[in-house]
């Protein structure tokens, strides 16, 4: 061991002054990513902590909880969320709840029913030779991603009377509909890109095994395309999750999600920060986990495409 | 958009017998026609109905949303009983087709029409049609045209998105500890919604008084910092708030391409000397051209909807300064209820868009294939 030790080439003056230039690109580099990821989280731990302030902790900027602040409920206690209030009844947490589970029930049957879709579309273009008219499968691969630059704007109002002459408005069917048509083109896109990585000899393989086309899709596809399938599950979620502007225009009482609530707090309760920094801090939260457990999907979804 | 049609894959080729027995042909004939002629009684009823000519019908137009979802089921069956095979393999596509169809073709025919019409819902005298009349309100409507400005310099910022964009992105790429950390700390902005973001960032701390980055400001020299007061400034802390969120966007786009970089090419310019520099410019940046526009044009298509946080931040004030064309068309729509006006304008939008972005990709194309040509030359 003490002949490893004992350095038996010394670095000459040339590979010294490499040795400086490695340091300081070291230094740069995490200097840089340091700087930028507390740009990136410093605005997510102003919530978290504000939500546990008082009045005089906000006016006074304080920052760090237990050193310049005692944390208190209060933002909690204004939402029905807080230990002492959490068994009492509440009309904010219930209100809250309501909007909460809106949001959860129809980010997830949109994303599920885009998925759903728009997995099945992609493998059918990307296996079969289709003619609907004058289209062929490039022409309906185009059809449906230029339905990407739509802008939301241009459907909304006529969302609006149509939703209504259905008696569709405010509710989460109508909701989850156009949310599943805004994330459709998007999952497409991956899921095709999936799909055609694919080695077509294996439905090949299962096809002369004898089973139908739907059988190999099913049995053999699927589970191969899977992971996939997820990210694009996932993106879909973040999307429906945050999307504000059809649910401000289309919800009222029944169907209105999280974010229309947020977006309604903010106007009317002023200077009272503690507890819209509890509400956003509750509408973050379960994007933030997701963001931090599932973050391989999602970059996985964002990258497909990019690749190539 | 035009993503470049990509290599399709290989095409799965059976060979099936397609013979089907002419009952079964009739079957899903029948099947398709009856389902049709149902639909299509349904919505002549209502509509008689509608306009007063008949005393009878049915309470809303939800009945006849039920018919359209029956004869779309019964168009798929009648697909696989006519075509067999064919047909099944139609079934894959067939849902999805149908489906954008009727959200997307059918409300945008609706949407032209009551453009063209003075259409207020709050007042109780309905609907007319006022011809052009609308298309010249826009033409003298100097808020849309503001708010089309504004939305060239808030595409216009996607320059510098891209810069820090690319930025990170090598930083995550090169070879640091706890890239994991990194990645998710980068990521998190995005995962945030818009609405929540207005608040946290543009609510909270950039409050004048008590924001921690207008304590910042104060710091670093600016007397009475105003984030939302003058125009130019209040523009910029929307562009700011909005690339906040979408830089983890671009950045994963590029890191993405970056991490599929053919390693040898990276080497040979190593062997040969180049700099860090250098190689950047004349060997990585090049070749993550494709990569870029992608990013890009994918960028400038969510821009164009950018609407909620100039919603809750600045309702598109200070004078009309930060409003996007959408917030634009979400206030005149809350103001007045004027659907056909606030239409109008969303239609004239959508056409703007899509000149903008099929000029941009033929641009794209001929330059990219001159830059081939000059590098293979």
């Amino acid at each position: 061991m003490s002949e490893q030790s004992t350095q038996i080439f010394w670095d000459a003056e040339p590979d010294l002054g490499f040795r400086v230039k490695w340091y300081t690109g070291r230094v740069l580099i995490y200097g840089a990513l340091i700087f930028w990821a507390l740009i990136c989280l410093f605005p997510i731990y102003w919530t978290v902590t504000t939500s546990f302030k008082i009045a005089p902790d906000v006016m006074q900027g304080h920052l760090v909880p237990w050193v310049d602040f005692e944390p208190q409920w209060r933002g909690w206690r204004s939402l029905g969320l807080s230990p002492n209030t959490i068994s009492e009844t509440s009309t904010v947490r219930e209100e809250f709840l309501k909007r909460f589970m809106n949001s959860v029930v129809i980010s997830l049957s949109a994303s599920m029913l885009a998925v759903m879709l728009g997995s099945l579309a992609a493998y059918g273009l990307s296996r079969f030779s289709y003619r609907f008219g004058f289209m062929r499968n490039s022409d309906i691969s185009f059809f449906f991603l230029s339905q990407m630059i739509l802008p939301p704007v241009v459907l909304a109002l006529p969302f609006l009377i149509l939703y209504k002459e259905l008696a569709l408005l405010d509710s989460r069917i109508g909701v989850i509909l156009l949310y599943t048509l805004m994330v459709l083109p998007i999952v497409i896109w991956i899921m095709r890109d999936q799909f055609s990585a694919i080695p077509v000899e294996l439905e090949e393989a299962a096809l002369v095994d004898g089973l139908s086309i739907w059988g190999a899709f099913f049995q053999i596809v699927l589970p191969i395309a899977l992971p996939g399938m997820v990210a694009a599950f996932i993106l879909s979620l973040v999307l429906c999750w945050n999307e504000y502007f059809f649910a401000a225009l289309l919800t009222s009482t029944d169907a209105k999600t999280l974010p229309v609530m947020v977006a309604s707090q903010t106007g009317s309760q002023g200077i009272n920060w503690w507890s819209m920094a509890a509400l956003s801090t509750a509408a973050i939260a379960p994007l933030v986990v997701i963001g931090i457990v599932l973050e391989r999907y999602i970059i996985k979804g964002m990258a497909s495409g990019a690749g190539k | 958009m035009s993503m470049p049609a990509q290599s399709e894959g290989d095409k799965l080729h059976v060979v099936t017998s397609d013979h089907m027995s002419p009952g079964r042909i009739l079957a899903g004939r029948t099947l398709v026609w009856s389902a049709a002629i149902l639909l299509a009684v349904m919505l002549i009823v209502q509509a008689l109905y509608e306009f007063e000519r008949i005393p009878f019908g049915f309470e809303n137009w939800r009945p006849v949303l039920y018919a359209y979802l029956f004869w779309a089921i019964a168009m798929g069956l009648a697909q696989v009983l006519i075509r067999g095979e064919q047909g099944k393999r139609a079934l894959f596509v067939l849902p999805a087709v149908l489906f954008v169809v009727s959200m997307v073709i059918f409300p945008m025919l609706f949407g032209l029409y009551i453009s063209f019409t003075d259409w207020n819902l709050a007042s109780l005298t309905g609907r007319k049609f006022n011809g052009l009349d609308n298309f010249r309100q826009m033409l003298s409507d100097p808020f849309y045209w503001n708010a089309l400005k504004n939305m060239v310099y808030y595409v216009a910022a996607i320059a510098v998105e891209y810069a820090i964009a690319f930025g990170l992105a090598l930083l995550l790429n090169a070879d640091i500890r706890a890239r994991k950390f990194f990645r998710v700390a980068l990521l998190l902005p995005l995962m945030l919604s818009p609405v929540a973001v207005s608040w946290m960032v543009g609510k909270s701390m950039m409050e004048i008084r008590f924001g921690p980055l207008a304590k910042l400001a104060r710091f670093l020299g600016w007397e009475s910092p105003s984030f939302f007061g003058t125009p130019e400034v209040a523009r910029l802390a929307i562009m700011v708030m909005d690339a906040w969120t979408f830089i983890p966007f671009m950045m994963i786009m590029i890191l993405a391409g970056l991490q599929a970089l053919p390693k040898e090419v990276l080497e040979a310019a190593k062997v040969d000397g180049a700099t860090a520099w250098q190689s950047f410019w004349e060997v990585i940046f090049p070749l993550m051209l494709p990569v870029s526009i992608t990013a890009i044009v994918i960028r400038i298509i969510f821009k164009l909807k950018l609407a909620d946080i100039i919603i809750n931040v600045t309702s598109g004030g200070p004078g009309g300064a930060t409003d996007s064309v959408t917030s634009f068309i979400f206030r005149e729509y809350r103001d007045r209820s004027n659907v056909g006006y606030g239409t109008l304008l969303a239609m004239v939008y959508l056409v703007l868009i899509i000149v903008f972005i099929l000029t941009l990709m033929s641009v794209v194309n001929r330059w990219m294939r001159r830059t081939n040509q000059g590098g293979n030359g």
